[in-house]
């Protein structure tokens, strides 16, 4: 009776983080198409209800009606896998993400390890996609995005480890404790320089632009996902853009104090104690959300040499840097970076 | 402790079926009428020539190794991280030796151009 109780509990937390995540992923790419539609001078969707609001729900249930077109050559195994391999994994992660100072599914102390594990899991999707596809656009999109997920996964990988130095633990909830006392304190100020890798490295990541080139339109048309169709294809999306939102929440709970008010031990902290947690967090991800949209409306596409020259020869050789210099400020227990 | 990670457990069984769910969803909502031309690898409206499974450049395997060698390091340095707080100037210059000799071979690599994509 009391295990039926916890795995009921468990159950319901989940879709309380699963239902509004997936909201919030179609109402990304709403917002995605209106804030660059108007970044370029157009409109973006209007027709879908008043100014287009309901065009994510009308791409569901096209998306849903849609064909599912296997390849004749294709693989039918792992051709119907790969989604899945893709989708299970960044759906995951966020039993470990903490969304208030009350709120996490699993309080696991290997948080942060978990998360670089799972993340990493996405490029067998790929790989898979693009192999069991059997189409010559697939399998290079395949090739050029895990090449550019691996190599950019180790400057992300060294950031975590600058971050994990200071914070002293694995725990998602005891690093963003770790930065209580200010926003001079976040991490973001002690640890620009892996703050902006970590950012970077995460849009390199989820292969959004300007790091797109494994879904180049203008020359390998979709990349790894090409044959794809219908819910097979959403199921690609949802992960691409939970992947997105996932490393927004990450950089506000890793630089920017996660669930902490930015008013702390200002003047101004007694006006603002009654916000809950959550409502700090969802402004700082959204930001990062935005950041990403305007990104991708600013700057053009890199070519694939300077995709993997800027990560390996300029991202790896700063972040090897940053952590020796961190060694020996925590050694010589200089402040913000050393902490007990 | 171990029961801390059952909501894991639970969370993957529910992200399996929620993943099948949509598959068969699609499968059954879908419409279903294939033919020869919508089987056919895209390729831009062209005939499909030769196997999709070509040869491919070596320095994707290049940055796989690569990779590998980077990602165990990584690994390495996660629990000293943790931990430097505490352990003082032998666990400072202990990772800084070790660091040392993964980057010469990243020099090397360097020297050699197996960073290069021309």
């Amino acid at each position: 009776m009391n295990y039926f109780y916890f795995i009921f509990n468990t159950l319901i937390e989940i879709i309380f983080v699963v239902a509004p995540l997936f909201l919030i992923v179609a109402y990304t790419t709403y917002s995605e198409r209106k804030i660059i539609g108007y970044m370029q001078s157009r409109m973006g969707p209007t027709r879908v209800g008043p100014s287009g609001i309901l065009q994510p729900i009308a791409d569901v249930i096209k998306l849903i009606s849609k064909e599912i077109i296997i390849p004749s050559n294709a693989d039918r195994g792992l051709f119907l896998t790969a989604p899945v391999i893709m989708l299970v994994p960044s759906l995951l992660v966020w039993s470990v993400i903490p969304l208030s100072e009350y709120f996490v599914i699993a309080d696991i102390n290997a948080g942060l390890l978990f998360i670089l594990a799972l993340t990493s899991l996405s490029v067998y999707g790929v790989i898979l996609a693009g192999w069991a596809s059997n189409s010559k656009y697939a399998f290079l999109g395949s090739m050029r995005s895990a090449a550019q997920i691996i190599a950019y996964e180790i400057a992300m990988g060294f950031a975590l480890v600058g971050v994990l130095m200071v914070a002293g633990s694995l725990n998602l909830q005891e690093i963003i404790l770790s930065q209580k006392g200010g926003i001079l304190n976040w991490f973001w100020l002690p640890l620009f320089p892996l703050f902006l890798i970590y950012l970077i490295s995460g849009i390199a990541e989820t292969n959004r632009a300007p790091f797109d080139v494994s879904e180049g339109e203008s020359e390998i048309v979709a990349g790894f996902h090409v044959e794809y169709s219908g819910i097979a294809f959403a199921m690609f999306f949802l992960a691409e853009y939970m992947n997105l939102i996932l490393i927004s929440i990450l950089v506000s709970i890793m630089f920017f104090g996660g669930w902490l008010s930015p008013f702390e031990s200002t003047f101004l902290e007694s006006y603002f104690y009654w916000i809950p947690g959550f409502f700090w967090l969802s402004i700082k991800t959204l930001f990062f959300i935005f950041l990403f949209l305007w990104l991708r409306a600013t700057l053009p596409r890199y070519r694939y040499d300077q995709i993997m020259r800027l990560g390996w020869k300029i991202f790896l050789p700063i972040t090897l840097i940053w952590i020796f210099l961190e060694g020996i400020m925590i050694y010589y227990n200089v402040e913000p970076w050393f902490s007990k | 402790m171990i029961t801390e990670y059952v909501p894991i457990l639970i969370f993957l069984i529910f992200s399996l079926f929620f993943a099948g769910l949509m598959m068969s969803v699609g499968f059954t909502l879908g419409s279903r009428n294939p033919d020869l031309e919508k089987n056919s690898p895209y390729e831009c409206g062209f005939e499909a020539f030769e196997d999709s499974r070509m040869k491919f450049d070596v320095r994707y395997y290049l940055v796989a190794i690569l990779f590998i060698i980077f990602d165990l390091e990584i690994a390495f340095l996660f629990p000293w991280a943790i931990v430097v707080q505490k352990i003082g100037l032998i666990g400072l210059l202990a990772m800084a030796l070790f660091l040392l000799i993964l980057i010469v071979g990243f020099i090397y690599e360097w020297k050699k151009g197996a960073l290069e994509w021309d």
